[in-house]
């Protein structure tokens, strides 16, 4: 990229194009979408954990006035050719676990509260909901199971003709660790809890059939709509190019919205049954129990090292609660825990054993940083447990172990099954973690640790991570060119609420030497391009970035072959100048670009890469502990990460600080509870904390941009999950530090009031 | 269940408005479905989010948590009418420079807090402000730049304030 123009806009703090719809309300998200003929439809949910349905009496809600039709899993079979059509597996599908694949509908058996039974349509959302009540169920309830422990045993199967609830074990070696005899070794158990997004909007879709023309049209696709179409099609027995999937905008993803749920393919299924539109909207407490979950681990990890605290060995085995069934990326979060868990450290030797368990709960996706924030917290806090049995200062331990340049590529553990093997690409990583102290004053405040200032502890941690980012195959866009001069974007990248607009245009305009007012971006949904891959793993700017640059490339060689012929030169001898003007080199004629080229001109490019970026940083946080209540109180906290080129420093500190108070919310407030029976105990926002504006007012993000990535044109490393890697481990280990003197460990999260208080009373008796 | 209709005429961003409702039509799906105003947002229909906050009567009210028919004689502000013109109001402005938006799903239940707030309040103190955009949920930005947004806006209420 050539950025000596005055429109290189990379690297800018560009205002961004989406807010001025967004801040005067004229946004478009799929519940504002209303048509002509719509119907409304309300989902009737297990409410039961697991039981075998025995009848569905469905003949009074067909009666009522306005109800337009009611589904079940019957109406479905007779139409799909005698069976259920299941959630097909998106990320590594192992044939092993297609036999865990939920369907659509809830099929003789219900395994979870809030499995989708029965759909009604009606004239309005509220007569849709009215008619749910007068549905009558029948359901033998089976014992269920609600924890791993439990659910290990095998005594209750989800699947009788299974004959185990634990789908696959995944392992991530390195070197030989079982042969590694070290001075110091330690073994402890920690655990995270079942958290997830909560995207603050509800999911939602607007099903159009053409009945005309045998099409399909769904608005509210986000995150990955080709994949959905491929899925939708396939359980419509549709051909894919009979399906778009449009995006409107969309409020978060955070990897949970935009995955192919039951209602993706309910909603349709509606909508062509009755040739009408239908629209659903799902209320909060589906969205706390239908919206997959994430994060809930229980693991055993083990540390082995010299005694100057060089890391010789890490080993461990997860116990990963899936829910009740495996989902389409439900294979993400074991995987990264086993493969990631050794973060951003020299460990020669590695042995992790990451297994699915089945439980009567919700089902199980990504969530921000996917494993990431799990693995780092288990590791964090054992080095510090670690550093302190040896006698080492705990910075001091991570300096030795962390990663420099000279080391670049490393290799991480290789996974399987499949085979998956992966390295960092490029960094210094203790250059992150050297800036971090001194950003919050490590050595200046480190006098404070553990002491009791005023009736409450303090306490210092320290935690260094990567991020991953970048994920391939490819991504595709193309660019079009208009009549007034502007330039149509048309990227596979999808929109999250991140700001994709407005980096994909500061790519655009630098690349094509155009002021940002000339060009306008349309991204995610199927119409727009053949194939794409959408927004997942940091991915969005890395890939969708680069084949906006490869369009720009192909778009300007497509002006200088028209400019060519009309100059009647060589195209070689074509300069591109401003505004996409071209002229005869060495001063000859210029023309502009609507004498160029011919109207519509159009230009597609393509990035492909199997390389995935590592960006990496440190955390550290200062946090104030009141012993008589366990409430914390977090005083100050600091991430610094290099995240390579960055396209928009205001957009990129907004994902940073963004992502930092969601790790933060899930290591301090966020929590679904479940009841021995299966029962969601915190399905509202007042039981579900998120966190507000008074909980965590002291946060700092400084980005660096000192190790592009190597792996791609744009230089970019993926840059919005990384905030969340570290807080738990950070945090956890600032509490642990506080109570030194009370010899107080924090071993699960989250660091609610209750537990911190549980945890200094018992290290007292 | 259907139940009864009534008519209501009450005061929409400056203009009167005239819409049947049935009697159980939240003020936020009245908003959104029948007066097609979708710059107002329903987060959670049980007023913890915050997302539906308009102005009624001078004062931030949870749309989800009010019968239309409550409003009948009132005035009503949403998003759509914090701004007369197409230009963004200074609260608007700060909320784009500060990047105090990302989804955006939150922000018209924000900038309607943070009007009604600084409308009473122009002095308002970043506490103050944390204090009263605390029942306003966002699960994006972290609050940070929505403070110092807000904080930022206060200045031009301050000015209205003075002329008034």
């Amino acid at each position: 990229m050539n950025p000596k123009h005055p429109f290189a806009a990379v690297g800018a703090p560009v205002e961004r194009v989406e807010d001025l719809r967004l801040l005067r309300g004229r946004g478009k998200y799929v519940d504002d979408l209303h048509c002509e003929g719509m119907l409304h439809a309300a989902i009737l949910r297990s409410p039961v954990a697991h039981g075998r349905i025995r009848a569905i009496d469905c003949a009074a809600a067909r009666a009522m006035p306005g109800v337009r039709g009611i589904f079940t899993a019957e109406d479905i079979a007779q139409t799909s050719k005698g069976s259920i059509p299941t959630i097909p597996l998106r990320a590594a599908p192992l044939p092993e676990l297609v036999r865990f694949e939920q369907p659509v509908i809830a099929h003789r058996k219900v395994r979870y509260v809030g499995e989708p039974i029965a759909l009604a349509v009606a004239d309005s959302a509220a007569l849709a909901e009215d008619a749910l009540e007068a549905i009558g169920l029948d359901i033998e309830p089976l014992p269920a199971v609600a924890g791993w422990r439990a659910s290990a045993r095998n005594d209750v199967l989800l699947f009788e003709e299974c004959a185990s609830n634990q789908p696959i074990t995944y392992t991530a070696s390195k070197g030989d660790a079982a042969s590694v005899n070290a001075a110091y070794v330690r073994r402890e158990r920690l655990r995270v809890q079942r958290h997830t997004a909560c995207c603050m909007e509800p999911r939602g879709l607007l099903a159009l059939w053409d009945g005309a023309q045998a099409k399909l049209e769904v608005s509210g696709a986000a995150k990955v709509p080709f994949a959905v179409r491929r899925a939708l099609a396939q359980c419509l027995d549709l051909p894919e190019d009979c399906v778009d999937m449009i995006e409107a905008d969309t409020g978060g993803s955070f990897g949970v919205r935009g995955e192919f749920y039951p209602e993706d393919y309910l909603v349709p299924f509606a909508a062509r049954k009755l040739n009408r539109p239908v629209k659903w909207t799902e209320d909060r407490r589906e969205n706390l129990l239908a919206s997959d979950h994430a994060r809930e681990v229980d693991m055993e990890v083990e540390i082995a090292c010299e005694k100057d605290g060089t890391i010789l060995a890490l080993r461990g085995r997860a116990w990963v609660d899936m829910g009740a069934y495996v989902r389409a990326n439900a294979s993400v979060q074991p995987c990264n825990i086993a493969q990631y868990l050794s973060g951003p450290y020299r460990v020669p030797n590695i042995h992790v054993q990451s297994t699915m368990v089945l439980t009567n709960k919700t089902p199980v996706g990504t969530y921000r940083a996917p494993g990431r924030f799990e693995a780092d917290f288990f590791r964090e806090r054992l080095f510090d447990m670690a550093a302190r049995d040896l006698a080492i200062d705990p910075v001091e331990f991570r300096r030795r172990n962390l990663l420099c340049k000279e080391e670049m590529p490393y290799p991480f553990a290789t996974l399987r099954p499949p085979e998956r093997k992966g390295e960092t690409d490029s960094g210094d990583y203790r250059i992150a973690l050297e800036r971090c102290l001194a950003e919050i004053g490590w050595a200046e405040k480190s006098r404070l640790q553990g002491r009791l200032i005023e009736g409450r502890y303090h306490g210092l941690g320290i935690g260094c991570f990567i991020e991953g980012g970048g994920a391939g195959p490819r991504e595709n866009a193309r660019l079009v060119v208009e009549p007034d001069g502007s330039v149509s974007v048309y990227v596979g990248s999808a929109n999250l609420g991140q700001g994709l607009e407005t980096v994909c245009t500061q790519i655009a305009a630098e690349a094509l030497a155009l002021p940002m007012e000339r060009i306008r971006v349309f991204h995610g949904s199927t119409a727009h391009l053949k194939e794409g891959f959408g927004s997942f793993h940091s991915r969005s700017v890395v890939m969708g970035g680069s084949a906006i640059l490869a369009a720009a490339e192909n778009l300007r060689g497509a002006i200088r072959a028209a400019a060519a012929r009309r100059l009647g030169c060589a195209v070689s001898d074509v300069v591109i100048g401003e505004g996409l003007s071209a002229s005869q080199a060495a001063g000859g004629k210029t023309l502009a670009l609507s004498e160029s080229v011919p109207q519509g001109l159009s230009a597609e490019g393509t990035f492909a890469s199997h390389h995935h970026t590592t960006a990496y940083g440190a955390a550290a946080a200062h946090v104030a502990v009141d012993a008589r209540t366990g409430r914390i109180e977090l005083l100050d906290y600091v991430m610094v990460e290099d995240i390579g080129r960055i396209i928009n420093p205001l957009t990129a500190r907004g994902q940073a600080i963004g992502a930092i108070v969601q790790g933060l919310g899930g290591t301090l407030l966020e929590n679904l509870v479940y009841d021995e029976e299966g029962q969601l105990l915190t399905a509202s926002l007042v039981d579900y904390l998120l966190p507000s504006a008074t909980d965590f007012p002291h946060i700092r993000a400084i980005l660096l941009e000192d190790s592009p990535s190597p792996h791609n044109p744009l230089g970019a490393k993926g840059g919005g999950e990384g905030g969340t890697v570290a807080v738990g481990g950070v945090v956890a280990n600032a509490v642990a530090a506080a109570l030194v003197t009370l010899g107080v460990e924090p071993r699960e999260l989250p660091l609610a009031p209750q537990r911190i208080w549980h945890l200094i009373d018992a290290a007292r008796r | 269940m259907q139940s009864q209709t009534m008519l209501i005429r009450f005061e929409l961003n400056g203009k009167p408005v005239e819409v049947e409702v049935s009697a159980r039509t939240t003020l936020a799906d009245c908003l959104r479905h029948q007066l097609m105003q979708t710059g107002t947002h329903v987060g959670c229909e049980h007023g913890v989010c915050g997302a539906c906050t308009v102005i009624v009567a001078g004062e931030a009210v949870r749309s989800c948590l009010m019968l239309a028919v409550q409003v009948e004689g009132q005035a009503v502000t949403t998003v759509e009418g914090l701004s007369r013109e197409e230009a963004l109001t200074p609260l608007q402005a700060a909320f784009r420079k500060h990047h105090a938006l990302q989804c955006g799903f939150c922000t018209p239940g924000m900038l309607a807090t943070a009007h009604a707030l600084l409308t009473e309040d122009p002095e308002a103190d970043r506490a103050r402000i944390r204090e009263v955009l605390s029942g306003n949920l966002c699960r994006c930005t972290g609050y940070i730049p929505i403070v110092e947004a807000v904080f930022e806006a206060r200045a031009a209420y301050v000015d209205k304030s003075a002329k008034a």
